[in-house]
């Protein structure tokens, strides 16, 4: 890891401010992954901006319009534990609690989780191309091991995957990102429009703008319905999934988000207005580009869709 | 002392402390975080600099360019070692009666067994072989600095392929192959058989602690701690490296986070901080990273299996093929996956052949149980498909097939010293419930789980070495245990200290016990399951050594009785502790082993029996339960084996459902070469392991009676696990690891 400079935000804009008056700065919150990344060098921050002392932004609050209002540096741990989130939100906080372990959950942050980095193999290993870490070096992963990597929205230039869990409950959720400029101008990003998929850059993974710092995540008001996370993966916990399902049923109510299939959650809504877990899966998954490998994911998809609906699994 | 006769009664028999289930006697240190490791000697090397290993990107070819200008200037930077400023090194020489060498074990091994020479030419033969090493002030500084390093390589054209390379593969040397009989006649006229292809890949040892090595010189005597399994191994391999005598080397390890085989080889770690440490005049030390600890050290080569059973309709064998195929850089053994087949189970005709393909991926190595954990996945897989091919139940099978002498060994009687495999079938089912098993498959289901029961057998070959010991009567009546022997996570110090506290008749709280120290007596050391045994065996012929020195001393007689403290003998009692009231009573000795390992076949069986849920849904597979059973001879103490045989257990749960290494066969390396990516079993992955310990004891192994049992746990669970899925589905996985997308595609369509 290189020697960086490091400061401590103390507010939202200042935060953003911090960023961009540093050439190589990075926000910091629990540092669960960019720790991990920076000691490879696969992220080489010159300076770090922690956020995590910024006041406010490790709480959860209602919203007028009856929804919730969650902070940039809420843990993981907290959010999936509160009572809020688990009786409105439900498929949020299964989703949290099927990522990681309690340890990194306790560390991890809200609009950390959003930012998390794909986990293929090639992207991990700075002596291999990798456009992602190296535009233009070339894509490992196509040709090589990918079982684990995206079959929709792939490009020739990536075929890497999301891997965070909580995002695509998120997704499924209808959430929207708050962020703040240097300058102090707000908006909110609709989590639909929030990340992006890899086409011909693939080192850009959101529609964030240079300094442009995450304030908060809002959900909206609750739909109710069933609300389930299947995390499909080859491991017990601790894992990576290979495919999740991420899903709101209830009378004239049927939301699906897809997490590990693609470069961003996965979500078709046009699908949600078909019937049945196979008409259904083939819209979600129109276009896919799967390899020898990481097939079986299109199966999976199909087979863990049909259960969820038909309430076999949680 | 030489154990050339079966052992008769003698105090160990006493049992008062030895077999009882003790806490580890260097449990409490080790959780309170005061055993320190290799590289942690901050106290004795508070100037020590920090090494880094910079490793090969490619897996084969040559290095084309090396800049290391901007590395050196870098902040804190000492030195930086490439293969233009190493010193040379010297390898493992040829064998020749003029160079060979008497090993501890009593075997020629060849002058530099275990040199490993670093930084010695531009040729990269393996990934991750050391290119450079970064010495700096501190470890981040030297971290920062390996990264400035800059290599261009031009890539030769390697061989990394097992499949590719079994096309051409060759016998291989270091296997021992069988005919007996006429198998393909036999085989050809059964009337039951089963032909199938088992394969196992690369697996890593993936243990806790890295790889690490602090190196300190004074004048030209080298002290290393090191991790290492072995210490005149490592002691041996880092002195002939440097072309040095073996006596101007120590090697300290008396704390080792686990090995499973990985740390019996010396690596840059050791080598590089001594060469740096050398140059610079202090101590440096190194730790290699995780990245590096996959391509860099061993692993567990893979393997292709052929398995030719066949059967009279009674379940006896008439003919047993294991044809096997595996890969390694030249010179090096592979996975001898047929070592099982020798021994397992009788028929009259056999054909047992091992072959090798050369491959530039890195280096293969001992793993837990080389050769029987992965000879036995496709062993007892395929005696379970003979069992369905017979209609018969699968332990039935195996107990018509028993044998009780050597069934491959032709010209001579060799039997077993003690074999209770059908003991720890009968034991195991009933303890497991086995009778309730449905025997079609797909016939069970919980909700949407499909539930399946699966068994297999175990064997692991017991392996002796010379080890010796020094005990001491200090004043005062405590114990004073030193040898070299290693403890890596297995209870060598409790089962040591134990058998000293036995043999002298004192509490286990009298004695000390100090380990791992190359300046102790020449030791077993860890590998092989041997070390347990033989350095027990060790420190029993030391305290036998004692007891005639301390009798002698008071004027007793030397078959007096040590109990309680005392020394009794002829109505007469006195205090041990009296013997050392004019000063301490000293005695060493190294026990040494006769040809009962040639007479009898020593080796420790298992039987495992095994519940697994597999989703319907999606294929996923999790182990519900597992009973085994274990006949290791004496065991030695009751809860560290237990520990044992549940690490091995949880191991070959792994090894079942998820251990690969991900060949990338264009660049020639291991890409998945951390622990998020390589997955080992979690807590949630393992459920209640039951363990149980069939009575015995072996009397032709040493005399402690005991046999290793370290490896024991892990051998012929990945065919349970095997066996239950086939159970639970009717699908037979014969490819490690059995992960879902194997099963999906056979899996009934969901409702």
């Amino acid at each position: 890891m290189r020697a960086v400079t490091y400061e401590r935000a103390t507010s939202a804009q200042g935060a953003a401010q911090a960023s961009v008056g540093h050439k190589g700065a990075k926000f910091i919150g629990g540092g669960t992954n960019l720790l991990d990344l920076a000691k490879l060098e696969i992220e080489t921050p010159s300076h770090l901006v922690d956020v995590t002392r910024v006041p406010g932004l490790d709480r959860i609050a209602p919203t007028p319009d009856g929804g919730l209002r969650i902070g940039a540096t809420v843990r993981n741990a907290e959010l999936a534990a509160d009572p809020r989130v688990r009786r409105d939100y439900a498929v949020l906080s299964r989703a949290l609690l099927s990522g990681a372990s309690a340890q990194l959950r306790n560390k991890a942050t809200t609009a950390g989780n959003l930012l998390q980095r794909t986990r293929c193999l090639y992207f991990y290993d700075t002596t291999k191309p990798c456009n992602k870490r190296v535009p233009g070096s070339g894509c490992s992963a196509i040709g090589g091991l990918n079982r684990t990597l995206a079959i929709v929205g792939v490009s020739d230039d990536c075929i890497a995957h999301h891997p965070s869990d909580m995002a695509v409950a998120m997704r499924v959720l209808d959430a929207g990102v708050e962020t703040v400029m240097p300058d102090g101008a707000t908006r909110t990003i609709p989590i639909a429009d929030f990340h992006t998929l890899p086409g011909k850059t693939p080192w850009i993974e959101t529609t964030l703008k240079p300094g442009e710092f995450i304030t908060a995540v809002t959900l909206p008001k609750p739909v109710g319905g069933r609300q389930s996370y299947t995390k499909v993966r080859d491991r017990a916990s601790y894992a990576f999934a290979l495919v999740s399902v991420a899903a709101i049923t209830g009378p004239g109510l049927q939301r699906f988000a897809f997490g590990s299939i693609a470069h961003k959650p996965w979500r078709v809504e046009d699908a949600e207005r078909l019937k049945g877990a196979d008409a259904i899966a083939d819209r979600v998954l129109t276009g896919a580009r799967s390899t020898d490998q990481n097939r079986f994911k299109i199966a999976l998809v199909h087979r863990t869709l049909d259960a969820t609906m038909r309430g076999e699994t949680a | 002392m030489k154990f050339d006769k079966p052992a008769g009664p003698n105090p160990t028999d006493r049992m008062r402390i030895l077999g009882k289930p003790f806490d580890r006697v260097d449990g409490a240190i080790k959780v309170a975080g005061q055993a320190p490791y290799s590289y942690e000697y901050h106290d004795i090397a508070p100037n020590a600099a920090y090494g880094v290993m910079v490793g090969a990107g490619i897996g084969k070819g040559r290095i084309a360019t090396m800049d290391t200008r901007d590395a050196e200037r870098a902040p804190g930077v000492l030195l930086v070692l490439t293969h233009r400023n190493a010193p040379k090194m010297f390898g493992q020489q040829k064998k020749q009666n003029t160079t060979s060498q008497e090993s501890s074990e009593g075997s020629e091994e060849a002058k530099g067994a275990h040199a490993a020479p670093q930084l010695q030419g531009r040729d990269i033969k393996q990934h991750d072989e050391a290119v450079a090493f970064v010495v700096a002030e501190t470890f981040e500084q030297a971290t920062a600095a390996a990264h400035l390093v800059r290599i261009g390589y031009s890539a030769g054209k390697g061989r990394f392929s097992l499949t590719e390379g079994a096309r051409n593969a060759k016998p291989n040397p270091e296997a021992e192959d069988a005919h007996v009989g006429d198998f393909d006649g036999a085989f050809a006229a059964a009337a039951v058989k089963v032909d199938v292809t088992y394969t196992t890949p690369n697996q890593s040892q993936a243990m806790m602690e890295p790889h690490a090595t602090l190196a300190m010189w004074s004048g030209d005597q080298l002290t290393l701690h090191t991790s290492h399994q072995i210490t005149h191994w490592s002691t041996e391999g880092v002195a002939d490296t440097l072309g040095i005598p073996h006596d101007k080397v120590r090697c300290v390890c008396a704390y080792i986070g686990g090995g499973f085989g990985s740390k019996l080889e010396v690596y840059g770690d050791a080598v590089l901080s001594a060469v740096a440490a050398q140059k610079l005049g202090r101590p440096v030390k190194c730790a290699l990273t995780r990245p590096q600890i996959f391509n860099h050290t061993t692993h567990r080569p893979p393997t292709i299996q052929r398995l030719q059973l066949a059967a009279g309709r009674d379940g006896r064998l008439l003919a047993m093929g294991h044809t096997t195929w595996t890969g390694d850089q030249e010179g090096a053994r592979g996975e001898l996956a047929t070592e099982q087949s020798r021994l397992m189970y009788g028929g009259a005709n056999r054909k047992l052949e091992t072959y090798i393909a050369t491959l530039d991926l890195p280096k293969g190595g001992s793993m837990r149980a080389p050769g029987e954990a992965a000879g036995l996945f496709a062993l007892e897989g395929a005696m379970d498909e003979l069992a369905e091919a017979l209609d018969m139940d699968p332990v039935e099978l195996r107990i018509v097939n028993d044998v009780q002498q050597d069934p491959t060994t032709q010209d001579k009687v060799r039997p077993f010293s003690d074999r209770k495999l059908v003991e720890c079938m009968r034991q195991g089912a009933a303890k497991f419930g086995w009778d309730r098993r449905n025997r079609r498959p797909g016939q069970m289901r919980d909700g949407s789980l499909l539930i399946g029961h699966g068994m297999a057998g175990g064997i692991r070959n017991n392996m002796v070495k010379a080890s010796g010991t020094r005990v001491t009567l200090q004043s005062g009546g405590r114990v004073l245990v030193e040898t070299a022997m290693t403890d890596i996570g297995t209870g060598s110090y409790t089962i040591n200290a134990q058998t000293a506290a036995e043999m002298l008749g004192v509490p286990l709280d009298r004695v000390s016990i100090k380990l791992g120290d190359s300046l102790f007596p020449k030791a077993a050391g860890s590998g092989g399951s041997w070390g347990g045994n033989s350095s027990t065996a060790g420190t029993y012929a030391a305290c036998m050594a004692l007891r005639t020195a301390i009798a002698a001393r008071m004027g007793m007689p030397a078959d007096a009785e040590f109990v309680d403290g005392q020394i009794r003998a002829g109505g007469r009692s006195i205090p041990l502790a009296s013997a050392a009231a004019n000063g301490p009573v000293v005695a060493e000795d190294t026990i040494t082993y006769g040809d009962l390992e040639k007479t009898y076949a020593q080796a420790s069986f298992a039987a495992h029996f095994c519940e697994v849920a597999v989703s319907a849904v999606t294929g996923e597979v999790r182990v519900r339960r597992m009973t085994s059973a274990f006949s290791a001879g004496r065991i030695l103490n009751a809860k560290t084996a237990r520990s044992q045989c549940l690490g091995g257990m949880t191991m070959g749960i792994g090894a079942a459902l998820m251990e690969a290494l991900q060949v990338d066969e264009r660049f020639g390396y291991f890409a998945n070469h951390d622990l998020a990516e390589y997955h080992v079993p979690v807590h949630a992955d393992i459920p209640d392991l039951d363990v149980i310990f069939v009575d015995s004891l072996d009397t032709k192994s040493s005399p402690m009676k005991a046999r290793g049992v370290g490896e024991l746990g892990i051998c012929g669970v990945g065919a349970a696990v095997s066996s239950a899925v086939a159970n639970a589905t009717g699908v037979r996985v014969r490819d490690f690891p059995i992960t879902l997308d194997k099963l999906l595609p056979h899996l009934p369509k969901v409702a």
